[in-house]
């Protein structure tokens, strides 16, 4: 069985992301780009599946130009045996990314697909659930553990009340949350393997997708700086403070 | 424990900035089938450097002929120089210094040139690694140095493996090229083992604070190059600021405080700070922004403190090997220079046997020597150093004496015997408010499991001897608040607050008793810098 794993190129989590002065992006000159966590995570469950025996072989996809094969390469030194670049020009949206990800998943053909939840960048959460009603397959998101069963997966769900275990019958999209597992580091001997693995280029047009822009953005801001805070001696004090305010 | 993997390249450097690339290129240029990996310990290339930078572009023109053509991204002619000498509320135009005349110099970050460096290298076939740390060194069975150790990661913090472990590889090759920059922990152990420095005297060291400011439309006038002297520092302590005017409304801005400050009481990061509200500089930055922040040390020894360049197996290279040139308050074309020069010998004679003598009769050297005298010269305050520099600079260093140098721990005085100057030092409204929040523009990143990778030798020290004589002044000379005394349960100990570490090495150097050792983290920890 063949594992699809998609990933994405993002803002390191450790950069401080600032908005562009004009609002018409966020300002990536000189910025370090990594692979987006979850999908490190995704990554990291289709590489134990393999060496569990459950799975043959794992493709790591990624749309994106040409520097996005840097994050593929990532994959390739993590242990992915080969990988396919979506060429595009810039970004896609939730509904492109998905319609993508299905053209390579029917070319590929694999019983598992592992996407991270959410990229950090945009924190949409959609492409997963997307591809999964396009493919017309069952879907289990968030995960924090999948167990695969012959023609059926069994997956513990982060949901807002606790977990909950749902079975879904093979092939399925798995989306995966933080605490499924702990990403491995590359050995700097796979990242000269890495350099030998096929990596194909696939560009969106010769997959026969259109680009379609359903959302329009029209500012980006950075959040509102937190108010300084007062230091209350007395309960009356903080009910004033909080009347005062309109809060109470 | 189960023997390393071990990989075989021909030359392994260790470091990524502009020596260690330029080593790199070169190398491959001369002979494309060599085998040269290079390791470096940010996540990133170029990520761990911090430079003013004005830069000399002659060693660009001679190993990338035609990169004025694709620039690095940070990259601005220089226009004009200014050089001021500042009171607490006033300033005086004070003439260039002929060595800081930067006529035909650009304005560079130096992190983002090195990131530039890098794909660069890459295209000649030289393997980069970032993301590793080179922690240890691969010793030959006749002594020799043979390669380096890869840091073990997934190591907790009492040491024991995590589920993530995974064990270093070792690199061999026959010649390591040690451009670990000022105090590098490799560096500094072979120095000692090889005795490099046996007929140099005392290496002398600054610490250097820059910030990145995106600031209002209008006020940056690119090409703009000032340098300032005299207030925040009193006239005994060596240093100045430098502001550079970028591009797309951005400033660079630092201040380099000599390590040989007397005062156990001065903390370097304030008077960064102080200086920042001087009005000429305030004007500059209100309302403006802070885009990325850090520090690091750097060499200032020059001449009479250059360690020998090689030992077996390996060389020193770039301000590993101590090559800064104070006066000119660069460092990076030494760094580059000294890179090539060694791919050069490395290409000839296949051996490190040899270097020293090669680097010392260079241009690199001699220029060195011609300003030998200048910065001992301001061992007796500003304005005796300010005329030592002109004689020099007017005599070209040809008169028959060559000053001495001191080692910067042996600097500090005691509490008890110091008092600290009214340095006329304001109330601060500019961030960042700390040293905390300073750190925040550094992005530094360690994983608190790990081990703590600034190890103090002897602890009872710190509470002790320590507090008694000279106040903790760790607690005040890391720029980063990496040391805090805290009062518990037992009284009071030392925190090393490790996670907040930029790799700056000050403590290593400042340390009084010489017990604190800086060690590389896990690969990949440490400042995420952009565009310093």
């Amino acid at each position: 069985m063949k594992i699809l794993v998609g990933i994405k190129r993002v803002v390191d989590y450790n950069v401080r992301v600032r908005v562009l002065p004009d609002g018409s992006g966020v300002d990536t000159e000189g910025v370090k780009m990594s692979v987006n966590p979850f999908d490190e995570i995704a990554l990291e469950e289709a590489l134990r599946l393999r060496e569990a025996g459950k799975a043959s072989e794992v493709i790591v996809v990624s749309a994106g130009g040409d520097e996005c094969q840097q994050q593929l390469r990532t994959g390739l030194a993590m242990g992915a045996d080969r990988a396919i670049q979506i060429k595009t020009d810039g970004p896609l949206q939730p509904l492109s990314a998905a319609r993508a990800l299905l053209k390579v998943t029917e070319r590929e053909q694999p019983g598992l697909v592992i996407l991270g939840k959410q990229a950090i960048d945009d924190d949409n959460n959609q492409t997963g659930q997307m591809l999964a009603a396009l493919w017309n397959r069952p879907q289990a998101t968030f995960a924090s553990e999948v167990v695969l069963d012959g023609e059926k997966a069994t997956v513990t769900r982060e949901v807002d009340a606790g977990l909950e275990t749902i079975e879904v019958d093979l092939p399925a999209v798995v989306t995966v949350d933080l605490r499924l597992n702990e990403p491995r580091f590359v050995k700097l001997p796979d990242i000269m393997k890495a350099k030998r693995k096929p990596l194909d280029v696939l560009p969106l047009e010769e997959l026969g997708v259109a680009v379609e822009n359903d959302l329009a953005i029209n500012t980006y801001s950075p959040p509102p700086q937190r108010q300084k805070g007062i230091m209350v001696e007395t309960t009356e004090q903080l009910v004033q403070e909080l009347k005062n305010r309109g809060l109470l | 424990m189960s023997e390393r993997e071990i990989m075989e390249y021909d030359v392994v450097v260790v470091g990524a900035g502009p020596a260690g690339l330029a080593c790199a290129i070169r190398l491959k240029q001369l002979q494309p089938d060599a085998m040269v990996a290079v390791i470096e310990k940010s996540a990133e290339i170029g990520a761990h450097i911090l430079s003013g930078a004005v830069i000399e572009p002659g060693p660009l023109d001679e190993l990338l002929p035609g990169w004025r053509d694709k620039p690095p991204p940070v990259c601005v002619p220089v226009a004009r120089d200014e050089f001021w000498y500042l009171t607490a509320t006033g300033r005086r135009r004070l003439p260039t210094p002929p060595q800081q005349n930067n006529h035909g110099n650009f304005i560079v970050s130096l992190g983002a040139l090195c990131g530039w460096l890098a794909p660069q290298a890459e295209a000649l076939g030289v393997d980069i690694f970032p993301g590793y740390s080179a922690s240890g060194i691969h010793f030959t069975a006749d002594g020799a140095v043979g390669g380096v150790i890869i840091g073990d990661m997934g190591v907790s913090r009492d040491g024991t493996p995590k589920d993530t472990y995974m064990q270093g590889i070792e690199i061999h090759a026959p010649t390591t090229v040690l451009s670990e920059g000022c105090r590098g922990h490799l560096s500094k152990q072979l120095i000692k083992r090889f005795k490099l420095t046996e007929n140099a005297q005392p290496q002398t060291y600054g610490v250097g604070m820059k910030e990145l400011w995106r600031v209002q439309p209008g006020k940056s006038q690119p090409g703009l190059v000032q340098h300032t002297l005299g207030w925040p520092l009193d006239s005994a302590t060596y240093g100045g600021s430098f502001i550079y005017h970028l591009d797309k409304d951005r400033i660079a801005l630092g201040f380099v405080t000599g390590l040989d400050y007397a005062d156990p009481e001065f903390t370097p990061f304030e008077a960064f700070q102080q200086m920042k509200h001087h009005p000429m500089v305030k004007d500059l930055l209100e309302g403006g922004e802070i885009l990325s922040a850090g520090a690091r040390a750097l060499v200032e020894g020059g001449y009479q403190a250059l360690p020998r360049a090689e030992m077996p197996g390996a060389l020193l290279i770039g301000d590993a090997a101590g090559l800064l040139n104070v006066p000119k308050i660069k460092g990076t074309h030494q760094a580059m220079r000294s890179g090539m020069l060694a791919a050069e010998h490395l290409a000839e004679q296949s051996t490190a046997s040899g270097f020293d003598a090669r680097l010392k009769s260079s241009a690199i050297v001699s220029e060195l020597h011609k300003v030998r005298n200048i910065r001992p010269g301001f061992y007796k305050g500003l304005w005796r150093g300010l005329i030592t520099a002109a004689i020099e600079t007017i005599t070209a260093g040809k008169l028959p004496r060559t000053l001495t140098l001191h080692a910067d721990h042996t600097a500090l005085a005691k509490v008890t015997e110091y008092t600290s100057p009214d340095r006329h030092w304001g109330a601060r409204e500019l961030p960042p408010r700390d040293r905390l929040a300073s750190v925040y523009f550094a992005a530094t990143e360690h994983d608190e499991d790990q081990p703590v990778h600034l190890q103090i030798l002897e602890p009872d020290i710190c509470t002790s001897r320590c507090t008694q004589e000279y106040n903790n002044p760790c607690t005040r000379f890391c720029p980063a608040s990496v040391y805090e005394m805290v009062e518990d349960a037992d009284g009071q100990r030392l925190q090393i607050n490790a996670a907040n570490c930029v790799h700056c090495k000050t403590c290593d150097i400042k340390d009084p008793y010489q017990i604190i050792n800086w060690v590389t983290p896990e690969g990949g920890s440490g400042p995420n810098y952009q565009n310093l």
